[in-house]
């Protein structure tokens, strides 16, 4: 029972994160009807963004002598690379998505893939290949709650992400904004047309997803401090699988896809040998999508394939 | 694409006019004729060709023409050029002009007499010309050899993704059960090994087993496919696209984990069975018969399907059965050309069938042109001799080249050359004098 609770706690963590970053990648499908393959490598550039942004307020800090408590320091962390990673997010789309808009959706796809290869070869090129380590900016403390050992920082992970999650859905569900996100994903080709500027939410769409990312990779590096350029790929693509698990577009599904899948993967981990694991948790996810084609949340409509 | 202003045009026809005037000469070349320049080219490489590299300061034959040695060294940029003029662009030019109307006479000859005979010589004369160019150097034959199996995998994936229509990221999958299968079977039955243990017939005997090797590496990665085949009958598009990409991660975990076939650690020691003209003949072979299938009835039915799903059924195309064998076949091709690879570098490892291994693919097939046995071939030469060219730039190589490709896909969606039909005989055909000329 204690093993399984504990298990239960690493799932929420990974689960957490797969969450934020199929959040992006659902958000752009339901917008604009494309995947952006660029998302897991925006996770990275974030996570690097935020280890930027925490040793240069590190460094200001002691240079001002200023005393700012540490769980102050994080949070402008997150929120300034989230800033920050907003605008990579938009770059990505003006490059490589928007003269697309109208072109088979395959070469979009491809051109995703090509602005991800580059932000990976730009940050090994210019960084170097030597692994950087995230500053730890809050202290561990473990505590033992009916035998099960909680970090402080799996609580603030899982806390954050749902907090993001909440401001998320209340912000595509309360503000004028959301609503013209939620139009133009009912219909790309008609609401433009009643004065939605398709260009500003396609980049609006971007930029949340992108936020969320580097979110993502900020919590990701908290806790496992190594960075490293490739990390968005292994993770990206799982947390892609996990937003066509929850169903395309659809927020909670890809939230609630994101834990799944984190689950599904700690508990596999668990029983079976670890090498095992991507294979069992593909497999699972292929049957779940074999029953349910459109995802879990999805809804069950026939895209018009501009393939 | 249609938006032309006034500079653009103008700049366009300044262009096209500077393009006619150097094309006019050869326009009545035929195939046979620039064969026959490329022949001398690559005959007088292998005579002079040391020598004039090292008058020019260069320390060996070029191998990719000259790009990484002026990579390497801009100092050599010039000579690099010369070299590449005087090697390969002068004789080619002076030979193709020269031997336009012998080659022309003769070409129409040959087809009076039978056109698959042409069409055999013509790709005889390919071969000599592809070995003796590649018999400079063993890097060059690697690279050669490398570049006609990617012409299989950029084919049999754009029977999936271009003539279908799918958006199918499964390829890594079945290359790796290509792979693996001819590598078991060459390996387990030939060759003393650590893994699989001692040869069980004797390796002289093996030569002429190859090819069942690399069929049952192609037969093995199509029944692999019956697994993405099943369920594209109810879903397309983005759901095919996830289910294909757990495929090829299932495949990669598979192997990873069967300790059997050396796990993530890989397996080696495959015999050299695949040399240059195993690999020319069965990539030739791939192109033929992958052109007749998507000239075919069936081919036809692939294009109906991607354009109307519903109105393909409407019109009587069986459309699972369109989908089952354009996977099967595509797979199948895959797969043996993952046999012929696992033979070329002589060594599997799982973590090479991955994400890169997919957006390598991909990019061949969207660079060169979809729905375009023309273009798959451009798209794959160009983008391997790219890769390969630009190796001294180490790193910012992945820099270059994705940043192409983003440039031809925003300005041709489809890529270089897409939505042809592709005629062998047609391109070889003698070329006749245009109308109004003497």
């Amino acid at each position: 029972m204690e093993f399984f609770l504990q298990m239960v706690v690493n799932a929420l963590q990974l689960g957490s994160f797969y969450a934020l970053i199929a959040l992006g990648y659902s958000m752009v499908y339901g917008v604009l009807l494309l995947f952006n393959f660029a998302h897991g490598d925006i996770f990275m550039v974030g996570a690097y963004i935020g280890f930027f942004v925490a040793t240069g307020l590190l460094a200001l800090l002691t240079l001002t002598s200023l005393a700012l408590p540490n769980w102050l320091v994080l949070v402008l962390t997150i929120l300034v690379a989230m800033f920050l990673t907003s605008f990579v997010g938009i770059s990505v789309e003006r490059i490589g998505y928007r003269p697309l808009r109208n072109a088979p959706r395959a070469s979009a796809a491809i051109t995703g893939l090509m602005i991800g290869i580059i932000l990976e070869t730009a940050n090994l090129a210019f960084l170097g290949a030597e692994r950087l380590s995230f500053p730890s900016l809050i202290e561990t403390t473990t505590y033992q709650i009916a035998g099960v050992s909680i970090t402080n920082k799996k609580i603030m992970i899982v806390l954050v992400a749902l907090l993001l999650m909440l401001a998320l859905h209340q912000f595509v569900q309360r503000t004028k904004w959301g609503m013209a996100m939620r139009a133009t994903a009912y219909d790309f080709v008609v609401v433009p047309l009643m004065g939605v500027p398709l260009n500003n939410i396609a980049a609006l769409t971007f930029a949340l997803g992108s936020g969320l990312a580097a979110a993502a990779g900020i919590l990701f590096s908290l806790a496992y401090p190594v960075l490293d350029p490739y990390m968005g790929i292994t993770f990206g693509w799982k947390a892609f699988v996990a937003a066509i698990l929850g169903g395309r577009g659809s927020i909670l599904g890809a939230a609630v896809a994101g834990f799944m899948l984190g689950f599904i993967e700690i508990f596999v981990a668990a029983f079976f040998p670890s090498t095992m694991r991507d294979l069992i948790a593909y497999s699972i996810i292929l049957v779940i999508l074999v029953f349910r084609p459109h995802g879990l949340f999805g809804e069950e409509y026939t895209a018009q394939l501009r393939l | 694409m249609a938006v032309t202003s006034g500079t653009m045009s103008t700049s366009r026809e300044r262009m096209s006019e500077l393009r006619a005037r150097i094309t006019k000469p050869f326009v009545m070349v035929p195939m046979l004729g620039w064969l026959l320049g490329a022949l001398v080219a690559v005959v007088l490489e292998q005579l002079i060709g040391l020598q004039l590299a090292r008058a020019f300061g260069m320390p060996r034959i070029p191998a990719l023409f000259g790009v990484g040695i002026a990579l390497e060294n801009p100092a050599l940029f010039p000579s690099a050029i010369l070299y590449d003029f005087l090697i390969y662009i002068l004789p080619v030019a002076l030979v193709a002009r020269l031997t336009a109307t012998p080659a022309n006479w003769a070409v129409t000859k040959m087809f009076n007499f039978r056109s698959w005979v042409t069409v055999l010589l013509h790709i005889l004369l390919l071969y000599i010309i592809l070995h003796i160019w590649a018999d400079i150097s063993d890097y060059r034959l690697l690279v050669v050899r490398l570049i006609l199996i990617a012409i299989l995998w950029t084919l049999s994936l754009n029977i999936i993704n271009g003539y279908m229509g799918e958006f199918s990221c499964s390829h890594p999958g079945f290359i790796a059960l290509g792979a693996y299968a001819a590598s078991i079977f060459t390996v387990g039955l030939f060759v003393n090994d650590n893994i699989l243990g001692q040869a069980l017939l004797p390796a002289s005997l093996g030569r002429f087993m190859f090819p069942i090797a690399l069929i049952l590496g192609g037969v093995i990665a199509a029944l692999g496919a019956i697994l993405v085949a099943v369920p594209s009958f109810n879903t397309r598009g983005d759901y095919l696209a996830i289910i294909s990409l757990a495929f090829m991660f299932m495949v990669k975990s598979l192997f990873e984990n069967l300790e059997v076939v050396g796990g993530a650690r890989g397996l080696g020691s495959q015999p050299d069975w695949a040399g240059l003209p195993t690999v020319f003949l069965w990539t030739i072979l791939g192109i033929w018969i992958m052109n007749n299938f998507v000239r075919s009835t069936l081919g036809k039915a692939l294009n109906a399907v991607r354009d109307g799903e519903t109105a393909a059924d409407a019109m009587t195309v069986n459309t699972r059965r369109t989908k089952f064998t354009a996977f099967l076949f595509g797979a199948f091709w895959a797969g043996l050309a993952g046999g012929l690879f696992a033979h070329v570098i002589r060594y599997v490892n799982p973590s090479s069938f991955g994400i890169q291994m997919l957006a390598e693919v991909l990019a061949m097939v969207y660079f060169g042109g979809l729905n375009s046995i023309q273009g798959s071939i451009v798209g794959a030469v160009s983008i391997n001799l790219m890769g390969e060219a630009l190796r001294p730039l180490e790193i910012y190589k992945w820099l270059v080249i994705p940043l192409l490709l983003i440039i031809v896909m925003i300005r041709r969606p489809t890529g270089l050359i897409s939505f042809t039909t592709f005629d062998f005989t047609t391109l070889i055909k003698p070329k006749q004098k245009p109308e109004g000329e003497v």
